[in-house]
């Protein structure tokens, strides 16, 4: 019985999310603003439990960090203690007098992030690249790929005008990304039908027993 | 008469054939479950010891300096000659007077060790031998080894290398655009969309709804989003049009709030800014879309800007945009979710026009400085790559293979 109630339920909140292709309307907006609130709701709790809770809370006040205990005033206390006062410093933003006390947290968040993403970003997309394209032009895949990256990188030069050989080479590039967009689009649009064809299957099979 | 002699001779041929393998039978020890064990012959010949035993610290990052990595060459009895050996035992000692003990048995076959869980800095003896399941061989030595904290991984020192151009020529840019040396970057035609769009909002006397993607403020694509956002904050306050910012993620909506309040103190227009239009509306991916498409069609914006990462969410968004009659400009890094951009909006910012259109709208030293550094590092990029191929052709695989860093 619990089954048919909460499959009756899901099927209505699909059949009004999918209202929404009429036109706006009561429906829909009561299945937005349920599924904008429980999922606030849910963020915050497993916020707190994954994150707040383990990183901060109980290493800070129970002295724990995982299965191991910590001693007051030891370095991994400070380590769970320090980051925790900078998430804090982010509410003095409701203080206008001091609210650019919460600059600091974002600085050292956004800093310590870009300097962490650096080499990975570095060798990822820069380092491993050279070495994959250094290509020998020797078969018509090889002079795809690399007319295919030389025109590429051309669009993305900023430096001169796409004028002369670097507009043609440019206007190459273009041609490859909208190829690869195309493929792209493609590619997408099948497993968007797949993800309907589930919502149908849902209503059909799950809830009315049609098929 | 022929068919005779063949049969006469074939008869001759088996009974030969058969004295012999009977003679050898006898001849040979003749082993079976019954025999005492100690009747059984015993393979007292030990394999061929394996070749040059090589010891070295295992360099890797985060290597706290407690492994050792051993290679050797195979037996001449692993897999050819007797082909009896059934695995090499490695030994390690602290001493060079003493073998030590069997830390590993690594299969036939095999020629590398990883020692583990060892005491930095401390000397150890290494040692292997091939082993047949009875006997020993002679051990192969090497050297003493000790394994070192490695502060620098040199496998990457390739990442480091360009790394130092890279910021060279950010520094180098950087400078000049703070001494007021006119760097050009082209204009890129979007920029002037997104103007032209926040212009039709304030004609139609209707808000500018500007999406920084659902990406968090560490991601680059949301910083720049920030930097572009602060500029159309500059219009819409000179302008006196509403600016709606819905934000997934809690501190990138703290990023927003200061951008945008920083923009309309800039223009002189303090009053202007209502930080309800900067909003929270859920980390869940599709309810932010479910949420942001309430407010195109409740608002009714009349531009909508998406500036950032996005990703399934892409399409829901710009199509209900597209839908409700506006004019949107979008722009992102995510390859994935570009054909949708580039299907369903007016014009888009591709890839890194994005980062561009930020450098270009601020005209930020650092900014300009960055983009400028990053345009001559693909010119970099492109001369190694064809200085690679050429001595890859050439046969010259050193030079590529320095740039694989796994």
């Amino acid at each position: 019985m619990g089954t048919i109630i909460w499959t009756t339920i899901g099927a209505i909140l699909t059949l009004s999310v999918y209202s929404f292709l009429y036109k706006d309307n009561p429906f829909y907006k009561f299945a937005e603003h349920l599924v904008v609130g429980i999922s606030a709701g849910y963020y915050l709790v497993i916020y707190y439990y994954n994150f707040i809770d383990p990183n901060v809370v109980t290493p800070v006040f129970q002295l724990r960090l995982g299965d191991q205990a910590i001693g007051f005033g030891s370095g991994a206390w400070w380590l769970a203690l320090i980051p925790g006062l900078l998430g804090l410093l982010l509410y003095t933003r409701f203080f206008p007098k001091v609210a650019w006390v919460a600059r600091w947290s974002l600085g050292i968040y956004v800093g310590g992030y870009a300097g962490l993403g650096l080499s990975p970003v570095m060798q990822a997309r820069v380092i491993e690249q050279i070495g994959a394209n250094a290509l020998p032009l020797t078969s018509v895949t090889n002079v795809l790929i690399v007319v295919g990256l030389l025109g590429t990188l051309a669009y993305f030069f900023f430096s001169m005008k796409h004028k002369g050989i670097l507009g043609v080479f440019a206007r190459t590039g273009i041609v490859f990304l909208m190829v690869g967009f195309g493929a792209s689009f493609g590619y997408t649009v099948m497993s968007r039908i797949s993800l309907l064809i589930g919502r149908v299957s849902f209503l059909l099979h799950d809830w009315l027993h049609l098929v | 008469m022929k068919r005779t002699w063949l049969t006469f001779l074939t008869a001759v041929l088996m009974t030969v054939l058969m004295t012999v393998a009977a003679v050898a039978q006898e001849a040979a020890p003749v082993v079976d479950a019954d025999t005492p064990l100690e009747d059984v012959p015993l393979d007292t010949v030990a394999p061929a010891a394996p070749g040059a035993l090589t010891a070295r610290d295992y360099l890797d990052s985060n290597d706290a300096g407690d492994k050792i990595e051993l290679d050797w060459e195979l037996s001449p009895d692993d897999g050819e000659g007797s082909c009896d050996v059934a695995a090499y035992h490695v030994w390690r000692s602290r001493s060079a007077s003493s073998p030590g003990e069997i830390v590993a048995e690594v299969s036939s076959g095999q020629t590398h060790y990883l020692d583990q869980d060892l005491e930095p800095g401390a000397e150890y003896f290494y040692s292997v031998t091939a082993f047949d399941g009875t006997n020993e061989s002679a051990p192969v030595v090497c050297a003493p080894v000790a394994g070192r904290v490695n502060l620098f991984q040199w496998s990457r020192i390739s990442i480091l290398a360009l790394m130092i151009v890279f910021f060279g020529l950010v520094l180098v840019f950087t400078k000049l655009a703070e001494r007021g040396d006119d760097l050009f970057v082209r204009r890129i035609p979007g920029l002037n969309a997104i103007e032209e769009a926040v212009g039709r909002a304030t004609e139609m006397g209707r808000p500018v709804l500007y999406v920084p993607g659902i990406g968090e403020i560490d991601n680059i694509m949301t910083i720049a989003s920030l930097t572009i956002l602060s500029h159309v904050a500059k219009i819409t306050a000179r302008y006196e049009t509403p600016l709606i910012v819905p934000t997934a993620r809690a501190v990138v909506m703290s990023a927003a709030e200061e951008v945008v309040k920083q923009a309309y103190t800039e223009v002189g227009q303090p009053d202007a800014y209502n930080p309800d239009n900067i909003r929270y509306l859920s980390d869940a991916q599709f309810a932010f879309a479910g949420a942001v498409n309430g407010i195109m069609l409740r608002e009714k914006p009349a531009a909508n800007l998406y500036m950032g990462a996005f990703w399934a969410e892409s399409l829901l968004l710009a199509e209900t945009g597209f839908e409700a009659g506006a004019i949107q400009v979008a722009g992102t890094a995510m390859v994935s979710q570009l054909p949708f951009f580039v299907t369903a909006c007016d014009f888009t910012l591709m890839g890194e026009e994005l980062y561009a259109a930020s450098a270009y709208l601020s005209r930020e030293p650092k900014l300009l400085g960055g983009l400028k550094g990053s345009d001559w590092m693909k010119v970099v990029t492109i001369a190694l790559m064809a200085l690679g191929a050429v001595l890859n052709f050439m046969g010259f695989e050193t030079f590529v293979n320095w740039f694989q860093t796994q």
